[in-house]
């Protein structure tokens, strides 16, 4: 057991060095994936026309492999973090950018009236009554985005050591320690789990007016499960 | 813009279009692992979901399951299995259908789940069995999610099965992986080149296949 957290110095830091790279690599993205989506929403759910042409794009940059995007971009980047967070920028737009134009629009027409009728200013009703109570789907959203993202970081190894608790793998080969490689896929499968956990307890906490213990009660009226109902649409997009 | 002079390139040289390395092969090979994944991961995702979706059951384990599903890194996975399997065809389909088997799974419970109730009483109330209710009502009016849901797998699988040449085996992911060693940017190019092809080939393939399965009625509803 003590061979399993003994990490070849050839990777110039130890297991908690590793984890917190890792963590670096793959929610650096997701912000940036957030930050990026927010804007590209809001114009998709203001230009109606723009919403299919913006999907499409994305779902084919959401095709292509993750180790050719890296390899394509090293070319301009070179073989650094850099090369490995903007595929993932853009793998976790496919999953943000409907999540956050269908909570956007599944904001009531009466809502946006009575805010309207406050004297909200577009701007003002968007950031206090549209964005709050999108909150769920846009959080379903980040959920399955840094799940993935933290689960793809892994394939930076391939370009030259950059998959953090990936690079793990290539020692375990290269070294012969299966336990290493061990290491690297719970520690990475731990850490998306409790990232994904503590989206929730966020969600929970942003939405105060939601029941939060009380889901997943039996009746099969549809409406009663915003955050659920958003599921399809994003598996559409995960990767 | 060098990238597409790369493809160029790859795609006019006409050794790449013979023999054992060549396009057609590889091509082939990347159809095989992938349809075998997504069979098996259907297998598997289709009447789980469809069964807990029936009884509105498990919902909260599904979506646990789902979530381990996803957080276990695919390419560590691939070489998890293949130190503890060896080499061949198991240890690369089993990161893939562990890869499927969320997107199906979730979209299958939620698609069934979301099936308008009047017609599913409907049915219940003119006596049909309940497995004639989850197969001939719900199913029908569920197929539009539920293939939608296959498709995310599927084109999942199709971009991930490159890392099949990893652990030694073929399809189109013996470019990239080959070329990067060879530091042969115009043989990664053209293999990304062609997976991502094939992704949207699957993609025109579900949207047809969507049109010919789904009944027109719940077509026009959606």
């Amino acid at each position: 057991m003590n061979r399993f957290f003994d990490i070849p110095s050839d990777l110039q830091h130890d297991w908690l060095g590793l984890i917190v790279v890792h963590l670096r690599e793959a929610l650096l993205p997701v912000l940036g994936g957030l930050l990026l989506a927010l804007p590209l929403a809001q114009l998709c759910v203001r230009l109606r026309w723009l919403y299919p042409p913006v999907l499409w794009v994305t779902t084919v940059l959401y095709a292509i492999p993750s180790l050719a995007f890296f390899v394509v971009l090293i070319d301009y980047t070179g073989q650094t973090e850099l090369t490995v967070m903007i595929p993932l920028t853009v793998y976790s737009l496919v999953v943000l950018v409907p999540a956050i134009v269908d909570g956007v629009r599944s904001v009531p027409q009466e809502t946006l009236a009575a805010a309207t009728a406050m004297g909200f200013g577009p701007v003002r009703r968007y950031v206090q009554v549209q964005l709050p109570i999108a909150v769920p789907a846009i959080l379903a959203g980040l959920r399955v985005a840094t799940v993935s993202s933290i689960s793809l970081v892994s394939v930076g190894m391939l370009i030259g050591n950059q998959g953090a608790l990936g690079n793990l793998l290539h020692d375990a080969q290269i070294y012969n320690r299966p336990e290493l490689a061990w290491n690297s896929v719970i520690t990475s499968a731990a850490l998306a789990v409790l990232a994904d956990g503590a989206l929730v307890v966020v969600r929970v906490l942003l939405t105060p007016w939601m029941p939060g213990a009380k889901r997943g009660a039996k009746s099969r009226t549809a409406g009663a499960r915003p955050e659920s109902a958003a599921v399809p649409a994003l598996e559409d997009a995960a990767r | 813009m060098n990238v597409i002079n790369f493809v160029s390139s790859f795609f006019g040289e006409s050794a790449h279009w013979h023999g054992y390395d060549g396009i057609p092969t590889r091509l082939w090979e990347h159809v095989q692992y992938s349809l075998e994944a997504l069979v098996l991961a259907a297998a598997i995702g289709l009447p789980i979901g469809l069964l807990t979706g029936h009884y509105g059951r498990g919902g909260n384990v599904l979506s646990l399951v789902a979530t381990a599903g996803r957080a276990l890194p695919t390419f560590g996975l691939l070489v998890v299995t293949t130190i503890a399997l060896g080499f061949g065809m198991l240890p690369v389909m089993v990161p893939l259908i562990v890869l499927a088997v969320p997107p199906i799974l979730v979209t299958t419970y939620e698609a069934m789940r979301s099936v308008d109730p009047p017609p599913v009483d409907a049915a219940r109330g003119m006596g049909m069995s309940e497995s004639g209710i989850m197969l001939r009502v719900e199913l029908p009016a569920a197929l539009p999610l539920i293939l939608g849901g296959l498709r995310s797998a599927a084109i999942q699988i199709v971009s991930t099965a490159t890392i099949a040449a990893y652990v030694s085996l073929g399809g189109l992911g013996r470019y990239i992986v080959d070329g990067l060693y060879q530091h042969d940017y115009e043989k990664v190019v053209g293999g990304a080149t062609l997976v991502a092809g094939m992704a949207l080939a699957t993609l025109g393939l579900f949207w047809a296949l969507g049109r010919a399965a789904v009944s027109p009625g719940v077509r026009r509803s959606n």
